[in-house]
């Protein structure tokens, strides 16, 4: 193992005073934080705290009113979507957003689209480079399978799987893409224990192995305090902190957000 | 049974027509998610620049009087008009509504439609307009050593069907074993998880637009040959439509078996039926049998299963 003890390195994405709205909602209000490389930041908050959209902003779903994202030392100008992708961000979604009809195979085949090149008058002929770039990367695709212990329903429409596998898929296809930077919205959400524990183990070996920076929204308390280096708490719009887990856990305007305020 | 066969055979012949219709129906939807009504007046507008530039050519380039690199000549300007379709929709209608709902887009196709015809029109003049693109039209006999008389079949259609059967075969593989293919359903089935996993939408709308035109202009290229290039042609949108329903919305492979099966199956239920319950079945044959299907098997002989999770 070559891993570096406690690997984290330098900021790899700041986001800066960055406001979002909706006509008169203020979805995010000013809100600046830093991502460094390999560790594993959580994003919590109430619901309708702006979590979602700050994923969305930093992938390109979104572009922000106000403020800046820096991602690897460069200032981002209302990037989108595919661009991110191309850069190596890769994401999940909070309501799963597969390709229903697909077998899972094919689903996390897609991830890997940006990493093949041949054009499309290779893959139009099916003939040569185009077939051998197709073997190659179906093998990376079987590594993830098995990484993620979904041999068994490879061949299956993930439309028929059931709601804690579909969530697997879906994290498949993003790993595929081998990203820097990993946007979970809500991984565990509507999972058993059980389910809950393996995708831990997932995350928690991806970021070990593969070094991925994954930065997660979960509202289950204990997974976040458990597996996340740094927290971010945000509650309308605004964070209201930011640090290791048990700091944050200690901080009284963070349970005043979560319990409420006695008057 | 050679008549049998003769009558089964024609139908089958002009069921490989709708099905070349059907065809670029289904590239659409498959990829967009979008029932793209405009794909009959593609076909007029394939059909129309491929019979006039075959006629204007010669005028323009006096030194050009070889009949089939006219032809040739006029084709790939056509596919050349087609991809420069493709791109306007792209641009100007599909860009424009990225992430509506799928009615809102059907509705946009319907303007299209529309805009498709009168421009067509208005460029290409709007007179009928006799297509011969150098292929035969002779009538062959087939099987003469079977039966007595063999089988009787235009020589025409036989290549139609040829070129129609390989362009299915080689968009099927496409579609099932390409990334771009992946790409092109994925983006069906959702369009923000496509751009998340760095699919670029705009892309893959310009690729399935020009595919679905080059396959209008086959379409039209054989459909104007048989019967003339003329308005009628666009209305071949409707005749596709209970194709598709049997043979499934996003099945490349489903809209072929679908056109064969509603080809051969009106023109036997005319011969052998009609006599007993008057003619004209062959009308509403097609639809007829769609609405059994829309009944019993929604998703057609091949479409995607419809999977409702509660």
């Amino acid at each position: 193992m070559n891993a570096p003890a406690k690997r984290i390195g330098d900021v790899l994405l700041k986001v800066e005073n960055i406001s979002l709205s909706f006509g008169a909602v203020k979805a995010i209000n000013d809100v600046s934080f830093e991502i460094n490389e390999h560790e594993i930041l959580a994003i919590i908050g109430p619901n309708g705290a702006g979590k979602s959209s700050m994923l969305n902003c930093i992938n390109g779903f979104y572009h922000p009113q106000e403020g800046t994202v820096t991602y690897k030392g460069i200032k981002r100008h209302d990037v989108d979507p595919h661009d991110a992708a191309a850069r190596g961000i890769a994401r999940t979604f909070q309501n799963i957003a597969l390709f229903k009809g697909m077998t899972t195979l094919d689903n996390i085949m897609t991830g890997r689209n940006l990493k093949m090149t041949r054009g499309l008058f290779w893959q139009a002929l099916w003939a040569g480079p185009a077939v051998a770039e197709e073997m190659a990367h179906r093998r990376k695709v079987e590594d993830i399978i098995d990484f993620l212990e979904i041999q068994s329903v490879r061949k299956v429409p993930v439309g028929r799987l059931p709601y804690g596998l579909q969530k697997r898929v879906e994290l498949g296809r993003a790993l595929a893409a081998e990203p820097t930077l990993l946007l979970l919205d809500e991984p565990m959400a509507g999972m058993n224990l059980e389910e809950k524990q393996d995708m831990c183990r997932f995350i928690l070996d991806v970021n070990d192995e593969f070094g991925t920076t994954i930065c997660l929204i979960e509202h289950d308390m204990g997974v976040v305090m458990d597996i996340s280096d740094r927290v971010v708490v945000l509650d309308y719009g605004r964070k209201i902190a930011d640090g290791t887990p048990d700091a944050v856990r200690k901080d009284q305007t963070v349970i005043d957000a979560y319990l409420g305020v006695q008057h | 049974m050679g008549f049998f066969l003769e009558v089964l055979i024609g139908g089958l012949l002009v069921g490989v027509l709708y099905s070349l219709v059907a065809l670029g129906f289904v590239l659409i939807f498959k990829a967009s998610g979008v029932f793209n009504f405009a794909q009959g007046a593609m076909v007029l507008l394939a059909a129309l620049c491929l019979v006039r530039l075959i006629e204007w050519l010669p005028k323009w380039l006096p030194a050009l009087q070889n009949p089939a690199l006219v032809v040739f000549l006029a084709a790939v300007l056509s596919c050349a008009l087609m991809v420069l379709v493709a791109m306007a929709i792209e641009r100007f209608v599909l860009r424009p509504l990225v992430n509506q709902e799928g009615i809102i887009l059907f509705m946009a196709t319907l303007g299209v439609t529309y805009f498709i015809e009168g421009a067509g029109q208005s460029v290409f003049g709007s007179n009928v307009y006799t297509l011969n693109v150098g292929i035969p039209k002779d009538p062959v006999f087939l099987f003469e050593g079977l039966f007595e008389g063999g089988v009787l079949v235009n020589e025409f259609d036989i290549w139609a069907a040829v070129a129609a059967g390989l362009m299915v075969v080689v968009l099927a593989l496409f579609f099932q074993y390409t990334r771009t293919g992946r790409a092109l359903r994925a983006v069906a089935d959702d369009h923000q998880a496509a751009q998340s996993v760095g699919i670029p939408l705009n892309r893959i709308w310009v690729i399935v637009w020009t595919v679905a035109g080059l396959v209008a202009l086959v379409a039209g290229a054989v459909w104007g040959s048989k019967l003339s290039v003329q308005f009628s042609i666009s209305l071949l949108a409707l005749k596709a439509l209970p194709v598709l329903i049997l043979g499934g919305f996003t099945s490349v492979p489903g809209a072929i078996i679908g056109g064969l099966i509603i080809g051969a199956g009106e023109k036997l239920s005319e011969v052998f039926i009609g006599p007993f319950v008057g003619g004209g079945i062959e009308i509403w044959f097609a639809y007829g049998l769609a609405l059994v299907f829309l009944l019993f098997r929604p998703q057609g002989l091949f479409g995607e299963k419809i999977i409702e999770r509660v």
